[in-house]
This record gives C-alpha cells, structure tokens and sequence, in this order.
C-alpha cells in the first residue's frame, strides 16, 4: 500500500535518508548474540564492507560482548552463524560483503551450550 | 432575600447558539480551496451539523471553568515552592520520573497544541473546530503549567535545564517525538483517530491516572496538582476522541476500512511509546501504587473492553495485535528499564537496579515472568557492579524503523528471542520490533523510510561527532550529572546532605 | 461483559459531595480509592444528578461544575442542566 498524501508526486519526492551514500563508504551491520539478552537488542556498527569477517571474532565482539560471564567459553569452532535469517558457515579470511552481508544485514551467533546467565537467557 | 435569577436559556439552547451559525458558505473562493485538508484521506462527511460536544461546552463556560482551575493549580505551584516542597518526596530517585516527564512528554503538549489550532482552522464543521480550538489552548495550558511546575524542581535537581533541546535530539525521546511527528503530517482525520481516540480516549489514562496517583503517593504534591489539573482537560478530550470516531462511522459506511487502519495503528504506536510510562510505574516510583500490568488490565483490558464492545455496532474491531500488546504487558517495563540501564551512560536521567524488596514486589506482580527472565538479569548486573565491573552496552543499538525503539522485544511466546522482522522497499533492507510496526511501515513506506533514526544519524555524522562525549554535548547533556547511575550522583549527594541535616534537627 | 461505565473525580473536599451523590444515586456503583483519586465504576450507566449535589452543598450546583474535579471517564456522555449521564450504545 502506499502512503495517501495531500500533495501531488509525494512519493516520488520522498528522500530516504539511510541510503548507503549516507554512510561515508561504509555500511550498517547489526549484530546479536542469541540467548543474551543482557545485550537489549542487536548492537550497530558502521562497517567497511571490505572489512574481514573475521574481525568480528577479533576485534569487534571481544570489545562489546566480552565483559559478559559466558564469554571467555565460547567455542568459536562451534558457534552457529546466521545472516539476514540465513544459516551460514562464512568464510573468515573474506570481506562481509564476499560473505553477503549488506548495508543493514543482521548477523546473529548463537553459542550451543551458552544460554545466558544461569540459562536465563540474560 | 431575591430568588435566584433564571437562566435565559438551558444547556442545549446556548450551546446551538455558541457553536452554530458561525460560519458561511463561500461565494467567491471554493469551499475546498479554504479548507484544503479535510477531505484528501477518503473520509467522508455528508452533514457536519451531526456534530455534538457531549459536554456542551461553550467558550464563556470554558474561560470561567478554566481560570478557576489555573487559580487552584497556581496557589499550590506557590506554596510547593514557598515551603520547599522538594523536600517531602518520598526519594530523589523519584524526581527522575519527572524528568522523563518533562522532557518526554511536554513538549508533546505543545505539539498538541499547534495541531489543535491547526485543526481549529481546518476543519471546514464548526462543531469540531470549536472543541479542536478550546482543546488547543488546554494543550498549550498543560504545557505552561508543567514546565512552570517543573521549573521548581530544576533549581535544585540535574536533568531538566534543556528539556526542549533534548526533545529534538536525544535517542530515547526521538520515540515519543517521530510519534507525535507522524501524527501532526497526516490529515486531520487521522490527527484526531490518533490523538483524540486512540492516545487521549483508549490509552491516556495509563499515563496520567496512575501517574499522577504515583506523584500522589511519593509526595509529590506540585505534579499531583498540574497532572489532576490538566487531567480534568483530557475527560473533555476523551469525549472529543469518542464523539470523533462515531462522527466518521455515522457519516459514511465507507469511513469504516480508513478508520480501523488508523485505530490499528495508533493503538500499537501508543502501546509502543506507553512501554516508557511502564518502566516509570514499575521501575522509578519509590513507592509504587500498581504494576503496569494491573494498569493495562483496568485501563485496556476492561475500560477498552468495554469501548470496543460499543463500538462493535459500527463494525470496528478491536485493535489489531491488541492480544500482543496485553501479553507484551508483562515484559515491556523490564525490557525498557534493562534498555536505559545499559545506556545510563547516554540517558537524561539516572538508573539503577531495584532494591531487594522492589524485586520481591516485582516477583510479586509478574509471577509468570519476573523471577524466570528478569530477575536473573538484575542480579547478574549487581554481581558486576559488586565487582566494580559495572555494566555498560558500548555500541549503540539496533532501532525500529516505525517506533524508533532499541529492538529489544522478544517474540510472542518466547521470552528468551528477541523479536526480529525486516521488510525490504525499493531495494533497502528495514528492520522492525513487531508484525505492528512492521504493518504500519508496509501501510506507508514513503513515510517511514524518511525517519531519522537516532543511530543512524549518529554514524551519518551528522550528531556532533562520533564519540558519546561528542554526542552528549550535542544533546546538551552534562556528562557526569546529568547522565549514568543515581548512586553517586550529584543528586544523590544533595539528597543525602538534606537527610543528614534533618536528622541533626530531629536529635 | 456488561459494558462497564466509570468517571475518575479527585478526592478532595470539592469533588466529596459529587462522590457521594453518585454512589447514593446508583446503587450498583463501586468506589476504587486511589492516592488522590477515585474511580468509581457501574454497570451500564452512571448518573450524576444536579439535585444531589445541590443538596449536599447548600447552593445551587451547576453539572459543569464537574470540570473542576473530573479526572478520567470511560463511557459516552450525555450532560444537560440536571444531570451527566455516562453510558453506552448512546
């Protein structure tokens, strides 16, 4: 359905304002840690998609993710990637976009075994 | 002794006489060229004359009505301040709601306002523009008496200074503001569907009921007074919200589809934008009055039960979703105070974990989900605050792309998984909290593709910079007093000095 | 459900007699005290009747008067010179 709006050629005016133009050549990635949501929602990072997928293990989730309790037990061998919905093994060696992660992709790990604090999900 | 003097004429004569007639036909502009906003969303108005204010109000018993209220509210604003009356509220943590308060929701009465006049000039019924321009000056009135009310409170507590600057700004308040932005650049049908029926009539007295009764018990004597104050306005407004929907669906059969999308809508923007009010009653009352859970089973479950019963013999449904919204009853205060909790560091107001006995009155009122998803998160934070490893969320979270809200709701049925649904619109990914916000971005995509998602706007550069302290300036936050946890705060330290000098009195 | 009607009203000493009107007037009326308020609930429909207040009050009360204590209602209203009636299906 489309918006009714009072002025002619509204929508074709419109200006949609988180193009990936926006973004100083990076893109929006989201990433969520299933099973601990003492993380309230998925977190954002503006992201080179050059970048190495692997630097998320190395460098991005150890800094915002690893003050948690599970964190230091994390098998990453085991860790079970998905991307926009999609279960997927990405290549660490290769960038996110080569992996098909695009501008406002939702990356989300789940960790079997590691439910969150004393299995609350927290 | 003279008899008491008859009245000219009754209710009914003077009301025709102050609210008919008052206007003309044009001759030589087009009706539609005067007023050009009443008849572009397809609703459709056969007689406007049908149009009655139940109340009957006139504009000479509203100036009457309304200055003996000012009167009233004004010599209590006076002796709150006269005699210190910062100094009987139950704890300073409390005053954080007001905060809230006062940066969240008033400039929201202002917006009302403008839009009411807006609406007192555009509505080409003379019925509905006499309601719509009395409930403009109510708006504005709200607004001066809140930040007159609250302006007591800013000499003395951090967090208040620059409440309309913050409002255009600040990440969490972008909720309440895209809301009522998306409200005030839709016609004005939809303004008073959502407005008038859905927030003031279904959904406001879960804010302002229990609230004000909250300010009542926390000695809160100032807020009690201006809340009760302007809440004699909103019966008014209720019964313009009521009287506006049964308008429409008397009007035209065809009004019906337009007005169930926009009950549908509304009602799920303003359970959204509740959920703030929800994390106050449970999580920032130092004495608390009902959960938000006994609030929403009063105010929807049984009040709206009720409305909607009636309104069945028009054909509109109840809500959509409005199963969702009476299940996400039970987890929205606790997922919004673990939000703020984890951004204290970027919030206008201070945080903290709930004592031991807050917990157990939380266990208490959530038997089904306090104990199983919440509590273990709280104390797994005090475990880290105990080590001195404070916990603080050092990204920035993801946001619905309708309600702006962090997306950390979980599914219907599984507390444990957050809720995720995307859509795409001309090649873009958006992402949403819910199948309701997700329905209201599909319903109007041009729209809410436009919406200036606080994260985002912060990595497009365009918020002062790219660290918090950059982007504290730029909200006008005072690092260090206005943000981060109560404990230790400059309001804490004040609060303490304040009881230890009473005490030296009291022995 | 039988359609529940209610009007919230301050509890002071101005909104007093009021309360006590309504829940004279309508037997089936139930008071919900809470910090500063009362909601009072009744099936189906709720009056307020100018002639209670009046009595209670020694003067003359006019129904609009209810615009000074009124807090919250839930219902559709019908207000003339003589009473405010809340109800449902008007």
């Amino acid at each position: 359905m489309a918006v009714i709006a009072l002025k002619p050629g509204y929508a074709e005016a419109v200006e949609f304002r988180d193009r990936k133009e926006n973004f100083h050549g990076n893109q929006v990635v989201y990433l969520h840690w299933e099973e601990h949501l003492s993380f309230c929602s998925a977190i954002a990072f503006p992201l080179p998609p050059e970048m190495p997928f692997g630097a998320l293990i190395e460098e991005l989730i150890p800094t915002y993710y690893g003050m948690h309790p599970d964190y230091q037990s994390v098998n990453w061998e085991q860790v079970e990637w998905k991307i926009d919905g999609q279960s997927s093994t990405p290549d660490m060696s290769k960038s996110l976009a080569d992996n098909g992660v695009g501008h406002k992709s939702l990356i989300c790990f789940r960790t079997p075994g590691l439910n969150g604090y004393r299995g609350s999900c927290s | 002794m003279t008899p008491p003097r008859k009245k000219k004429m009754n209710l009914k004569q003077r009301y025709a006489l102050m609210t008919r007639g008052l206007d003309w036909e044009t001759s030589y502009q087009k009706m539609d060229d005067v007023f050009p906003y009443d008849t572009f969303e397809g609703i459709k108005i056969t007689d406007w004359s049908k149009w009655e204010d139940p109340f009957r109000l006139t504009m000479d018993a509203y100036w009457k009505y309304q200055g003996e209220k000012e009167r009233k509210l004004y010599a209590v604003l006076d002796s709150f301040a006269q005699n210190n009356g910062q100094l009987g509220i139950s704890d300073a943590r409390y005053v954080n709601a007001i905060k809230l308060f006062l940066t969240g929701v008033t400039p929201l009465e202002y917006q009302a306002h403008r839009h009411f006049a807006h609406l007192g000039r555009h509505i080409r019924g003379v019925g509905p523009r006499v309601a719509a321009q009395m409930q403009s000056l109510d708006e504005l009135r709200h607004a001066q008496t809140q930040i007159h009310t609250i302006s007591h409170y800013n000499k003395y507590f951090d967090g208040f200074a620059e409440f309309p600057h913050m409002h255009d700004r600040v990440w969490y308040l972008s909720v309440p503001k895209s809301f009522f932005d998306d409200a005030c650049t839709a016609g004005p049908f939809e303004f008073f569907t959502a407005i008038s029926f859905a927030f003031e009539y279904v959904l406001t007295n879960l804010l302002f009921v229990p609230f004000m009764s909250g300010a009542a018990y926390n000695g809160d004597l100032a807020t009690v007074t201006f809340g009760f104050s302007a809440q004699s306005d909103e019966a008014r407004h209720m019964t313009l919200g009521i009287e506006v929907i049964k308008f429409m669906l008397e009007q035209h059969p065809d009004n019906l589809p337009i007005v169930q999308k926009w009950v549908d809508k509304w009602f799920w923007r303003g359970h959204k934008m509740l959920g703030l009010v929800a994390m106050m009653m449970d999580y920032m009352l130092p004495k608390r009055i009902m959960s938000w859970k006994e609030a929403w089973e009063i105010y929807f479950t049984e009040a709206g039960g009720a409305l909607f019963e009636d309104l069945s013999r028009y054909g509109l449904r109840v809500p959509k979703y409005a199963d969702i919204a009476t299940e996400e009853a039970e987890h929205i205060s606790h997922q919004n105070w673990a939000i703020f909790y984890q951004y204290t560091q970027a919030a206008g107001f201070h945080t903290w974990l709930p004592t031991d006995e807050e917990m157990a009155w939380l266990s208490e009122k959530y038997p089904n989900t306090f104990d199983k998803y919440y509590r273990p998160r709280f104390e797994m934070w005090r475990e880290m605050e105990a080590k001195g490893e404070r916990f603080y969320n050092n990204a920035l979270p993801q946001l619905c792309q309708t309600c702006q809200i962090p997306m950390g709701y979980t599914e219907p049925g599984d507390p444990g998984k957050i809720g995720f649904r995307s859509t795409e619109y001309k090649g873009e990914r958006y992402h949403f909290c819910s199948d309701g916000c997700k329905d209201i971005f599909e319903n109007e995509p041009e729209k809410f593709a436009q919406a200036w998602l606080p994260v985002h706007q912060i990595f497009q550069g365009n918020c002062g910079g790219a660290d918090l302290g950059d982007v504290l300036k730029w909200y006008h936050m005072d690092n260090g007093a206005d943000n981060l946890d109560y404990s230790g705060s400059p309001d804490q330290q004040q609060w303490d000095a304040w009881q230890a000098a009473r005490k030296k009195v009291a022995n | 459900m039988a359609g529940i009607v209610s009007i919230t009203l301050q509890n002071n000493d101005e909104a007093r007699p009021v309360i006590e009107s309504i829940l004279e007037d309508n037997p089936s009326a139930n008071a919900n005290y809470m910090p500063g308020a009362v909601k009072i609930d009744c099936p189906e429909r709720l009056v307020v009747k100018a002639e209670s207040v009046s009595e209670r009050i020694g003067r003359d009360w006019d129904p609009q008067e209810i615009h000074l204590t009124i807090v919250s209602m839930g219902g559709s209203l019908d207000e003339d010179d003589d009473e405010l009636v809340l109800s449902w299906g008007a």
